[in-house]
């Protein structure tokens, strides 16, 4: 099949971007998005141009790496997938397609279409954490959990940080990651200790990112490749202002 | 002082005043709706007026009221807060976007049908609020047979009034009020007000439609069995219900009252 790619092309932070046009062509329909982005890569390289710079690692939908905001979606047209598990069977021949990064002042364009996402790290340095001492291995099930409770973290615990939540969100709202990364621990006895500071903690260094309020619109339960859910963000609400209104912990 | 951001600084915080705000408004609607379902009354307005005068005379509703306008006003700014912030977290817009494929419209534009809420809101206000309370309002007279229960009905010229009184004379209880339900009927003689009030209560159906629900889930509130009810309260008596009867007044004023 032969696409139009329209992409976004941008040398680094500091330099303003547009949109390019590539064609692709001969592009087999088993290929992955990111795979025929590699055939246009390698076109483009052996005209002794630059290449597209677009993030990717596993390409199998675990680490969260890829990004690219496809047609008007992060991950492209399919639901609860990642770019690289995006297949080239889901556009049709001859179809134009607009590839852009994640848009958000709190995730700047290093290049092309690869965004700094360590943002989210800074989040998760703030708080996304329990403080345990090391020592030796400790017994596997030596504190009980409720099946549907460790089921509950588990599943928050599945977010990836690819940051497609903020890049659907019309706001650039990161509380979907957020409500993730703080309902893990908040469903779980390891994370007690610290339960109230890390809501607080996390909260306020999302704000600080400069990410946008939530509207609840629900576009980013609806774009996330691993299915977090929007209960996330109710527990995520219900957390912070639980530590801030009833009982607020201070650590000296 | 503590080492982590005050409450209302923080996004979640400002989203908790639009909750709270939202939620209050909401209930207001209730009972401005339960009141006003009196114009549907072929009464020549007897119930709706001694009604208006204690909505506007009685102290505690009185208190509510000066609190309610309070909210308004801290609804609105908080919107512009919140979405000046949230315009500024995406500097550059995507070139192709594709909103509708993951969220609703009214969703998205909580401010377009706010705006125009606002704009009821003003032209709402100045037609009947102002009108009441500093305007030329029409007075009236009704004089209701206590046996039998006949009503009769009399325009009083306005050196005739002096303040709203009921009273029982000759076995006839008379009452005499500020007659706001025929400055309602005599507004909505115009066509054009029928429309933009109908078109109002449609944009408050879908502002109300997602913004009922999105409030307790602002609040966190996620209740496996009464979150799902909250959804549907919120859709089916908020986003439809409630504007609905709230459109019949003027397009009854217009179609039954008045021809």
């Amino acid at each position: 099949m032969n696409l139009t790619l329209k992409v976004w092309r941008q040398k680094n932070e500091n330099t303003r971007g547009k949109f390019h046009t590539y064609e692709a062509k001969d592009i087999s329909e088993d290929m992955s998005f990111l795979e025929m982005l590699d055939v246009v890569n390698d076109e483009i390289t052996r005209k002794g141009e630059d290449p597209i710079y677009f993030d990717h690692d596993c390409r199998e939908g675990i680490c969260g790496m890829c990004s690219l905001y496809i047609n008007g979606r992060p991950h492209g047209p399919k639901e609860q997938i990642t770019t690289c598990q995006l297949h080239m069977r889901s556009f049709h021949d001859g179809q134009t397609i607009v590839i852009e990064p994640w848009r958000a002042a709190a995730f700047p364009v290093l290049k092309d279409l690869a965004v700094d996402r360590s943002a989210f790290d800074r989040i998760q340095q703030a708080g996304g954490y329990i403080s345990v001492n090391t020592g030796g291995t400790p017994d596997a099930n030596i504190i009980p959990i409720p099946k549907v409770k460790a089921d509950e973290a588990f599943n928050s615990a599945t977010c990836i940080g690819c940051g497609a939540c903020v890049a659907a969100c019309k706001n650039s709202s990161a509380m979907l990651f957020v409500g993730a990364k703080v309902a893990q621990f908040a469903v779980l006895p390891q994370g007690q200790a610290e339960r109230k500071e890390r809501a607080q903690a996390m909260v306020d260094q999302m704000d600080k990112e400069g990410f946008g309020s939530c509207t609840n619109t629900g576009a980013c339960e609806a774009e996330c490749p691993v299915g977090i859910s929007l209960s996330n963000i109710a527990t995520l609400n219900r957390e912070y202002l639980g530590a801030k209104i009833i009982k607020e912990v201070e650590v000296h | 002082m503590s080492r982590f951001n005050q409450l209302f600084s923080s996004t979640i915080g400002k989203k908790l005043i639009m909750s709270l705000t939202g939620i209050f408004l909401s209930l207001f609607l209730v009972v401005h709706l339960v009141g006003n379902l009196q114009l549907f009354k072929s009464d020549g307005g007897l119930a709706f007026n001694e009604y208006a005068y204690f909505m506007t005379h009685f102290a505690p509703i009185k208190a509510i009221s000066y609190l309610l306008y309070a909210t308004f006003i801290v609804h609105a700014l908080y919107s512009l807060i919140i979405t000046y912030r949230n315009r500024k977290a995406r500097p550059i817009a995507y070139a192709s976007y594709n909103g509708a494929a993951n969220s609703t419209w009214n969703s998205r534009n909580m401010g377009l049908l706010g705006t125009i809420i606002l704009i009821f809101l003003v032209t709402h206000m100045s037609n009947f609020w102002y009108q009441y309370h500093w305007g030329d309002v029409p007075y009236v007279e009704y004089t209701t047979n206590i046996q039998t229960g006949e009503t009769s009905v009399r325009d009083i010229p306005a050196a005739e009034f002096h303040d709203f009184v009921k009273y029982i004379e000759d076995g006839s209880e008379i009452m005499i009020a500020k007659d706001l339900y025929k400055e309602v009927n005599f507004s909505f003689q115009s066509w054009y007000l029928v429309v933009f009030y109908v078109l109002a209560m449609v944009a408050l159906g879908f502002h109300l439609a997602h913004g009922f629900k999105s409030a307790f889930q602002t609040l966190g509130f996620d209740h496996n069995r009464y979150a799902p009810l909250i959804r549907a309260i919120g859709f089916w008596i908020f986003g439809i219900l409630i504007p609905l009867l709230f459109a019949a007044m003027p397009l009854y004023s217009f179609f039954v009252v008045n021809s």
